[in-house]
């Protein structure tokens, strides 16, 4: 007799652990491929999962067996033409077909071992050794998330709450309470008696005895009345609503748009933005963005335009800024936001209004952020503008980064400097 | 073509019955009866089996079997981790088809069906499987005395149980590279001609505590530094330990090497006692493969003769029969090794035919077998016989032909390759003898034995490799030579012996050699403990 069982419901992800354990192992492979990928990907598939080679030869597991040589002898199927005491002239690089062909002397015919990592892992990977410098704030973020705690033992709630143990509790108390004294009353009675009944039959007060069993038996009544459980009794576990601390983030992108930033430098500026919002969502419950775009005068854009329209002019930097400033206390308190900001520009600036950036930074902005990140996207030298936020750096060295950027395959080692800086700053 | 099913077989009323069913859909209730109607037959052919557990699952589900190596339950390692992205990728990547089956010889024995197959390839695996295989593990002799059918899944829930104590005992990393090393001298685990005890679970966590013990107490003796009293120079006659060259090593450094822990060395135990229960199945693929492949081809043939099945369902089943017993030329760019599947199911096949419609050249090859009962003959082949002498039992001439086998023999020292034996009548034999040798673990695997250990010295350990046919070891041997020095604790040395004389050394660590290429420091290398 055969037993058909359906499995099919059971768990599926049984191999799950032995696939982290490999990725545990190999870490080091897939941080680079992860590094690789970051440079040569498209903006917009940032968050997506990976393909992962590691070289065969690193991961194999090495085992004794024969090597080439020797004389060997193979059997093989399908023989055409041969007959016995042909002579094959030997070709010399393949040495034969025989089992695997890996330890031919070529050596480096062997495939990659391919595989694809999940979105999450690639994350994981990505950001891993990455720390937002440690000034989370958790506030309470209006009432928009509850959370239902314990708080106790109340006298009122319904009867699923009921807690059974401390019911039972308080009516053993009570019944206790109501009765102790009764009952002193009644051990009392009892002696009296049992001397009256041990005394010699003649010297007994019958009519004593009667009335100290009736008084008895009318005290046990009376005990026996208190009731087993009781209204007052009943005890309620109590639940309430507690508002949770949400934390949450600002990220305010700052971008210049002058006719001196290309194509090419905003897309490089957007890798760097987007980058940086990824963190911050994997750190943060809720991240909002605002997007600030300026020339000679800054606006506050959504992200389709922040990336994509083109506008020529000058560059007042400082308009930027106090625009942020503006939204800032408009609308994002730092006692319920975590604010950061990143800004990226070519450097050019007039150079007066360099000194308004310094001062409204320094005043204004630097005292509410939890990080600010500035990016000069230039292969040229420095202007006036990173010479002042230099100096910027100088008052609030863990709150301010700055990093220049040559092209694309800077950004992500200038982003885990900045970040991976700050770990080490604090050790 | 479909009639040729009917020829051959026993003389069985013809039943008209009505076919199981006639549709490709599957319901648990077609597989049941199917099931009763191949087990029927089986009993009818005398196949002996143990109970059996059909499990329908997924295809994800298969593939986490596949990665375990089948078993249901098994330890975390990442090279398991590694076998299912692998799996997972080739079948995501449509490079490759699951098996139709996987099957565990335990008792009961658990086979698995993947739901996204047909009525009539599970009705194939059920036969192959549940049937074939099943009485091969009860029957075959490897199986019956290696291995305990009946403890090993208990067995498995030991090992993993343990093995996550003690990773949490002395973390991850640690266990993990005992297991490495253990896992890179698995083969080497294996008592070749002795026959091992049974595992069973619950005499296994008995006796572990008394082994710990043990253990320690023989170690201390055999590394005791103090000099005994009385101790004079005549006792200098050296002893060698161990006194005979030891085949398993596994086994030796779980009771010799001085420096790991008792859970250590019960470590380098269970991976052993794997291996011996993993041996038989390396031993025996062909004769496995090709018994389990000729019942399902016997088993529905004989459900089609009695009309139990569709039409329709025959031509499914063999194509898929024909896939499976396909073989690649040698020059065929698909070619891999000679199909087990092909040879068994030839053999077996031929050996049906051979007893019951002989010819001269059987009866002159065969002269025992020609024209006996085919049951019973192939019951004898399938039960008292692994792969190497079944084959130089077995083959037949007709075999050989109809694979056109051919050998080629491949000696360095000469310039050419020359083909020493094709299909004909002097070749029979010698590919016949070099066949079974190629299926011969000893020749496939170098052989390695544990050769000295020097007790009042380095405590270095010596292995000896015994050329075959003064064939070199491979490119891996010191990555192995590194697992074995991280087991062993102190120097391992390694000489390749072409008869007496000693044509390479090994050492580990290594002794002023060059650096051979490709044999860079990797990130995985061993540290001693």
């Amino acid at each position: 007799m055969s037993y058909i069982i359906d499995r099919r419901l059971n768990g599926k992800k049984k191999s799950t652990v032995n696939r982290q354990r490999f990725l545990r192992r190999y870490k080091a492979h897939i941080k680079k491929a992860v590094g690789d990928a970051m440079n040569s990907r498209s903006i917009m598939d940032m968050d997506k999962g990976e393909r992962i080679s590691i070289p065969t030869r690193d991961i194999s597991e090495p085992l004794f067996s024969h090597g080439d040589g020797g004389h060997v002898e193979r059997i093989l199927p399908g023989n055409k033409e041969f007959t016995a005491g042909d002579r094959i002239p030997r070709q010399n690089p393949k040495g034969g077909d025989g089992s695997g062909g890996g330890a031919s002397d070529s050596g480096e015919g062997v495939d990659d071992f391919v595989f694809q990592i999940s979105q999450e892992e690639f994350l994981d990977f990505m950001f891993e050794g990455l720390q937002l410098p440690n000034m989370i704030k958790q506030r309470l973020a209006g009432n928009e998330s509850f959370q239902v705690v314990r708080a106790g033992i109340s006298k009122e709630g319904t009867p699923g709450r009921l807690n059974v143990i401390r019911s039972l509790r308080a009516a053993h108390a009570r019944r206790i309470a109501l009765t102790s004294n009764k009952r002193k009353q009644i051990r009392e009675l009892e002696k009296v008696l049992e001397i009256e009944e041990q005394k010699d039959t003649a010297l007994r007060d019958q009519r004593k005895i009667e009335a100290l069993k009736s008084e008895i038996i009318e005290l046990r009544r009376r005990v026996g009345r208190v009731p087993f459980l009781d209204d007052f009794d009943l005890k309620y576990n109590l639940l309430i609503r507690q508002p949770k601390p949400r934390s949450r983030a600002v990220m305010f992108c700052l971008m210049d748009v002058s006719g001196s930033m290309n194509q090419a430098t905003k897309d490089i500026a957007k890798r760097f933005f987007l980058l940086l919002y990824l963190f911050l969502q994997r750190s943060y419950e809720y991240t909002e963005v605002v997007f600030i775009r300026h020339h000679t005068s800054a606006k506050e854009v959504d992200e389709e335009e922040f990336f994509y329209s083109r506008e020529t002019g000058g560059t007042i930097v400082s308009s930027a800024l106090k625009l942020m400033r503006r939204i800032m206390r408009e609308r994002y308190p730092d006692s319920e936001w975590n604010i950061y900001g990143a800004q990226a520009s070519d450097g050019d600036n007039w150079n007066d209004d360099s000194s308004t950036c310094h001062r409204i930074l320094i005043d204004d902005i630097m005292p509410h952020m939890q990080y600010y990140s500035y990016v000069e996207i230039t292969p040229r030298d420095h202007q006036a503008l990173w010479e002042e936020y230099e100096s910027v750096r100088t008052l609030f060295p863990s709150h301010f980064a700055m990093e220049q950027i040559v092209d694309v395959q800077d950004i992500y080692p200038v982003f885990r400097q900045l970040f991976s800086q700050k770990v080490t700053a604090r050790c | 073509m479909l009639d040729t099913f009917a020829s051959g077989s026993d003389s069985q009323k013809p039943e008209s019955a009505e076919p199981i069913s006639t549709t490709s859909e599957w319901t648990f209730e077609l597989i049941q009866e199917y099931d009763r109607a191949i087990s029927e037959l089986a009993d009818e052919f005398g196949l002996d089996t143990y109970p059996n557990q059909i499990e329908v699952i997924s295809s994800e589900q298969m593939m986490d079997a596949y990665s375990s190596v089948g078993m249901p339950v098994g330890y975390n390692h990442w090279s398991f981790g590694k076998q299912f992205i692998s799996v997972e990728n080739n079948y995501q990547r449509g490079l490759m088809g699951l098996a139709y089956e996987i099957v565990i010889n335990s008792n009961p024995c658990i086979a698995y069906l993947m739901e996204e197959n047909t009525m009539t390839m599970q009705a194939l695996v059920i036969a192959h499987a549940s049937y074939g295989h099943n009485s091969f593990f009860k029957g075959n002799y490897l199986f019956r005395s290696w291995t305990d059918a009946g403890s090993i899944i208990d067995y498995l829930i030991f090992a993993k149980n343990y093995i996550s104590r003690c990773e949490e005992r002395h973390g991850l990393g640690e266990v993990e590279a005992i297991l490495d090393s253990c896992h890179a001298l698995m083969n080497y685990g294996v008592d070749r001609y002795k026959r091992p005890y049974p595992i069973s679970a619950i005499e296994e966590e008995r006796q572990q505590k008394e082994r710990e013990e043990y253990r320690q107490r023989q170690l201390n003796d055999l590394w005791r530094t103090i000099p005994k009293l009385g101790e004079g120079t005549e006792e200098a006659i050296e002893k060698r330990f161990p006194e005979e060259p030891q085949e398993n090593i596994l086994y030796f450094i779980e009771k010799n090497a001085p420096l790991l822990e008792s859970w250590q060395r019960e470590l380098v135990r269970i991976v052993r006692k794997l291996a011996q229960y993993f041996y038989p199945q390396r031993q025996t693929q062909v004769m496995n493969e090709g018994w389990a492949t000729f019942w399902h081809y016997t088993l529905l043939s004989e459900l089609y003769r009695r009309r139990r099945v569709t039409e329709g369902f025959m031509m499914e089943f063999l194509q898929s029969h024909t896939n499976v017993i396909y073989q690649p030329s040698f020059d065929s760019p698909y070619y891999n090794g000679i199909n087990p599947y092909t040879l068994g199911f030839s053999i077996f096949s031929d050996l049906r035919r051979i007893c019951e419609n002989p010819t001269e050249e059987d009866r002159h090859w065969f002269p025992d077998i020609a024209g006996s009962n085919w049951r019973e003959t192939l019951q004898f082949a399938m039960r008292d016989f692994k792969d190497e002498s079944f084959i130089l039992q077995f083959l037949s001439p007709k075999v050989i032909r109809d694979m056109k086998l051919f050998c080629i023999s491949d000696n360095d020292q000469e310039n050419e390759i020359v083909v020493s034996a094709i299909h004909d009548e002097s070749g029979y034999r010698q590919l016949r003898e070099n066949l079974a040798g190629q299926y011969n673990l000893g020749n496939r695997e170098p052989n390695i034995q544990v050769y000295s250990v020097d007790t009042r010295g380095d405590r270095s350990l010596t292995l000896n490799h015994t050329q075959h046919r003064r064939r070199p070891l491979g490119k891996e041997t010191p990555e192995v030579l590194r697992h074995l020095h991280r087991l062993w604790g102190f120097d391992i040395h390694l000489n390749s012996l072409n008869g007496d004389q000693v044509t390479a050394s090994y050492h580990c660590p290594e002794q002023g050699r060059d650096r051979q290429e490709g044999e860079e420091e990797s990130m995985l290398i061993p540290k001693p403990i």
